[in-house]
């Protein structure tokens, strides 16, 4: 599939230890900014039963899920410890501070 | 024929070119040197000992003007070249003098960032740039004065601790939450400016500058949240920027700085450029060791000797203020592959973090201790593979890899700490009873002190001063469970902790304690933002990423990611107007089911979260507000009709339920909490199965706590029985108050009951007056900042990027 990199906004728009969400034509994305400013993407839906990640507390380079406690790795979308599953990762640029997302093509951003 | 170098800038930059070049080819150059300062080249770095009275000027000049007359340099301290004339080769003075070249290098270095606020060039409001800027600040210095310095990184704090030094109140203000975040990170930010404070530097963080106000002369500064700080002096060191307007102005090629090429070279061919005034490959800087790289680069050049290119800086620092030990390097935000290796010595503030990737170093912060910043930085610059010596990596090679002690935050407690606090049993008395006594065991300790021998919160604590006091000897495993995988410590350790070490932030918490992840967790990160906001109500700033998403939003997720909303009905009360109202917002915003709860409550599910906002702004015309429904706080006051209408109703329950939740809603509690008020022991409102069950009787109200009606079903145990409604408003806020300060965080009022035992809590709230009013008093003190409706404020706007998408990508 082709890919283009879409801009979404500040790093600094999203709190550290925080996420927000992007809104898509594929469903929600979770951007996460870890308390180091690292930035990841996921899709916004626990591999569990399709909590809402980006609503999770984070910690380290992991996110909690708020429905069932689920712990998932921000690096690889993998579900950590004892359960078994993965979120779908999505690929992130920042550059002076702006988000870029890899998104499938035709894609087109507005700010909200 | 000898060639002309002209050399504009006469920093260290500029300085440095001239060193490397005399070693290279001394006779190549007629040189010529321009220097906008009247003075000969100092260290720019030591400006701040200057300033804070450790060195005078003559100890930091580098190049007295003997040394230019000596290697033939023509120096022109104090003339400002004012035109690069780029077809003719010369460069053109201030005074209209013209001076051609050969070669020119451009060394102008940088400007202080100018802040885009009103008053900044009052009389009075100074930069920390030149030895002229410290002549300033030194002229206006004087004890009693008062300076508020506007920019808490490197330059700033070096600039506040000269003026502390020179008997002035200083105020550092600061935009982002922790100082030198450019250079250090949470934990190291943290100690750092807990040992300015200490010092007594004042740091406000967060602090956005409105103004720079006072008419002929600066009287203070204004931040954006009001708060006026009143200064004699006001220094602005926000950062820097490339001074490269000559250069631009002359055509060069320019973005932030002086555009030029690995070998140096601007847009032309015949000019370089060096030092704070070069952007190389989108990189400025503003520290000397980059400056010193370039110079050799720019000086085999010049000589025409090898094809040296420079690449780049990784770049170190440290912060030069006498007696604070800090040293940063390279990415200590470093990326997705990158490891932490994390040293935490809380007894001697000594805080260190490697960061590695690949296997090689890419960072490294240090605080405390920077004695390995040299041998750290030369491993990182050299890229080297460091699997080998990981283990041995934190702490040189020599040694073995010690473990961070987690008894060391027990072990520094100064002897009168309080342990106990039921029997006031201090550390100094059970560990010199430990000694005298040779006590093995908590239950020795108990039985010779009284420590951990009422409500047992100290247990761990005993434990750990056993461990402290006979070493080894001491075996028996801990019956204290740790709150999660990051500590060692459980929730009565940390509490008391948080209570005799003054700990004030999360970051503070997990530094002290020797947390052995970087931020926590989803279990404890929770709990410490509770235990600090209910040890420091009012003071203590309520960190939203460590709450869960209900608290946050103020609203229960569903199962979907949408919420629902319960407007609070005090003392399950509602109106004509209010359900109209509800009826309405249903209506408007087409929330799919509307259900009445248990608590005598309408609950609104379906609500999506960017309507949440709107939704509250309605439900507030109608004068309803949150009803907490989604906190661990309290949640319901169940009430039957009681002797208003019912014809064995003894007493206005409906009224006292009222009262009781005007009394109580807002308070954040360790876990939900929930309370009913029946009018007669028919007990109506079940109040026998609430957290705080008031049953009314014809002398007066019985209290009961502890009841539980979910997973487990507990019937209350009975407090006691008071003849007032006033009395049942104090008894009532003395046990959610004790409750505040003795239940763990997520812990029911029943489980902890069960733990202390009712006659503790009859102690504490029905026996003892004294202590009552006193839980009642700090019970009153700490609502009095959170009886605020969340949803009027984010209805108002507050954390409005809560409520709404980062970004909408359309197909």
């Amino acid at each position: 599939m082709k890919m283009d990199w879409i801009d979404v906004g500040l790093v600094a728009d999203i709190p550290p230890m925080g996420a927000r969400v992007v809104r898509s034509v594929d469903g929600d994305i979770a951007v996460f900014r870890t308390a180091d400013d690292q930035v990841f993407a996921l899709y916004d839906r626990c591999p569990h039963k399709g909590g809402p990640l980006s609503e999770g507390i984070v910690h380290g380079r992991s996110v909690t899920c708020p429905l069932h406690n689920w712990v998932i790795s921000l690096e690889s979308g993998v579900v950590e410890g004892p359960d078994q599953g993965c979120a779908t990762q999505i690929s992130v640029s920042v550059d002076q501070g702006r988000i870029r997302l890899a998104l499938p093509r035709p894609a087109r951003a507005a700010h909200g | 024929m000898r060639q002309k170098l002209v050399l504009i800038g006469n920093g260290m930059a500029g300085v440095r070119v001239l060193e490397e070049l005399l070693e290279r080819a001394p006779d190549r150059y007629d040189v010529t040197v321009f220097g906008a300062e009247p003075h000969p080249t100092y260290n720019r770095i030591m400006l701040s000992p200057v300033l804070a009275g450790e060195k005078q000027f003559e100890d930091i000049v580098t190049h007295d003007r003997a040394w230019y007359a000596q290697n033939g340099f023509d120096l022109r301290a104090g003339q400002r070249i004012d035109t690069i004339n780029r077809n003719a080769h010369e460069v053109v003075a201030a005074d209209g003098s013209r001076f051609p070249y050969d070669r020119l290098v451009i060394a102008t270095g940088s400007h202080p960032f100018v802040i885009p606020v009103p008053g900044r060039d009052l009389p009075g409001v100074i930069t920390f740039r030149g030895i002229a800027d410290v002549d300033a600040m030194v002229a206006a210095a004087s004890d009693g004065k008062r300076a508020v310095v506007i920019g808490g990184g490197l330059l700033g704090l070096e600039a506040a601790n000269g003026l502390l030094a020179r008997g002035m109140t200083v105020t550092v203000v600061h935009l982002m939450a922790t100082v030198m975040e450019r250079q250090l990170d949470d934990a190291a930010g943290h100690l750092l400016r807990r040992e300015l404070e200490r010092r007594g530097l004042a740091v406000i963080t967060e602090a956005n500058t409105e103004c720079i106000f006072g008419d002929s002369h600066v009287a203070g500064v204004r931040l954006k949240d009001g708060r006026e700080i009143p200064a004699d002096l006001v220094v602005r060191a926000v950062g820097i920027k490339p001074n490269c307007a000559l250069g631009k102005a002359a055509g060069l090629a320019a973005n932030r700085g002086l555009i030029v090429d690995d070998r140096m070279v601007t847009s032309d061919e015949a000019i370089l450029a060096v030092g704070e005034c070069v952007e190389h490959r989108g990189q400025s800087y503003g520290l000397v060791a980059p400056l010193y790289e370039m110079a050799k680069v720019v000086a085999d050049q010049l000589a025409d000797v090898g094809d040296s290119t420079y690449r780049g800086s990784v770049t170190s620092t440290k912060l030069k203020v006498t007696g604070i030990d800090v040293f940063s390097a390279g990415a200590f935000g470093a990326d997705k592959e990158s490891e932490d290796i994390v040293f935490r010595d809380a007894a001697r503030g000594i805080y260190k973090r490697i960061i590695l990737k690949q296997n090689r170093i890419v960072g490294a912060v240090l605080y405390g201790d920077t004695a390995d910043g040299a041998r750290l930085f030369q491993l990182l610059r050299a890229g080297e593979d460091v699997s080998d010596a990981r283990d041995t990596l934190m702490f040189g090679p020599a040694a073995g890899g010690a473990a961070p002690d987690p008894l060391e935050a027990v072990a520094a407690l100064p002897a009168e700490a309080e342990i106990c606090g039921c029997n006031g049993v201090c550390k100094g008395k059970i560990v010199d009873a430990i000694a005298a006594k040779s006590l093995q065991s908590v239950e020795d300790v108990r039985a010779h002190t009284k420590a951990s021998a009422s409500c047992g919160s100290c247990t761990g604590l005993v434990e750990k001063l056993l461990k402290c006091t006979l070493g080894d000897a001491f075996q028996a495993g801990s019956s204290v469970k740790p709150v999660c995988g990051c500590t060692t410590y459980g929730h009565d350790e940390i509490r008391k902790l948080i209570r005799a070490k003054e700990m004030r932030t999360i970051p503070e918490v997990m530094q002290e304690l020797g947390w052995m992840s970087a931020n926590g967790c989803s279990k404890c990160r929770p709990a410490l933002n509770y235990y600090l906001l209910c040890e420091y109500p009012g003071e203590y700033r309520d960190d939203a990423q460590s709450r869960f998403v209900n608290e946050r939003v103020h609203a229960n997720i569903q199962k979907d990611g949408t919420y629902s909303v319960v407007p609070r009905m005090w003392g399950g009360m509602t109106s004509a107007a209010e359900l109209r109202a509800i009826a309405d917002v249903v209506d408007r915003y087409q929330i799919p089911s509307v259900k009445v709860t248990g608590g005598q409550r309408i609950d609104l599910l379906g609500v999506k979260k960017e309507q949440l906002p709107a939704v509250w702004a309605d439900l507030n015309k109608a004068g309803l507000v949150s009803g907490h429904a989604y906190g661990k706080a309290l949640r319901t006051v169940k009430t039957c009709v009681g002797s208003e209408w019912c014809r064995f109703g003894t007493q206005d329950s409906t009224a006292m339920g009222i009262a009781l939740e005007r009394a109580t809603w807002g308070a954040w509690t360790p876990h939900k909490v929930k309370m009913a008020v029946s009018g007669c022991p028919r007990n109506c409102a079940e109040a026998t199965v609430k957290d705080f069950g008031v049953v009314a009787v014809e002398s007066g109200w019985e209290l009961h706590v502890g009841g539980a009606a979910g997973m487990h079903v507990r019937a209350t145990d009975l407090l006691c029985k008071v003849a007032t409604a006033e009395e049942v408003l104090e008894y009532c806020c003395a046990f959610l108050q004790l409750y505040r300060e003795e239940g763990r965080y997520l812990e029911r009022p029943w489980p902890w009951i069960e733990r202390v035992g009712i006659a503790y809590l009859q102690k504490k709230i029905v026996e003892d007056a004294h202590s009552r009013g006193a839980l009642h008093a700090r019970f009153r003190h700490a609502v009095s900042f959170t009886q605020k409706d969340p949803w009027a404020e984010r209805a108002a706007g507050t954390a409005a990027h809560e409520f709404k998408p980062l970004a909408e990508v359309i197909a």
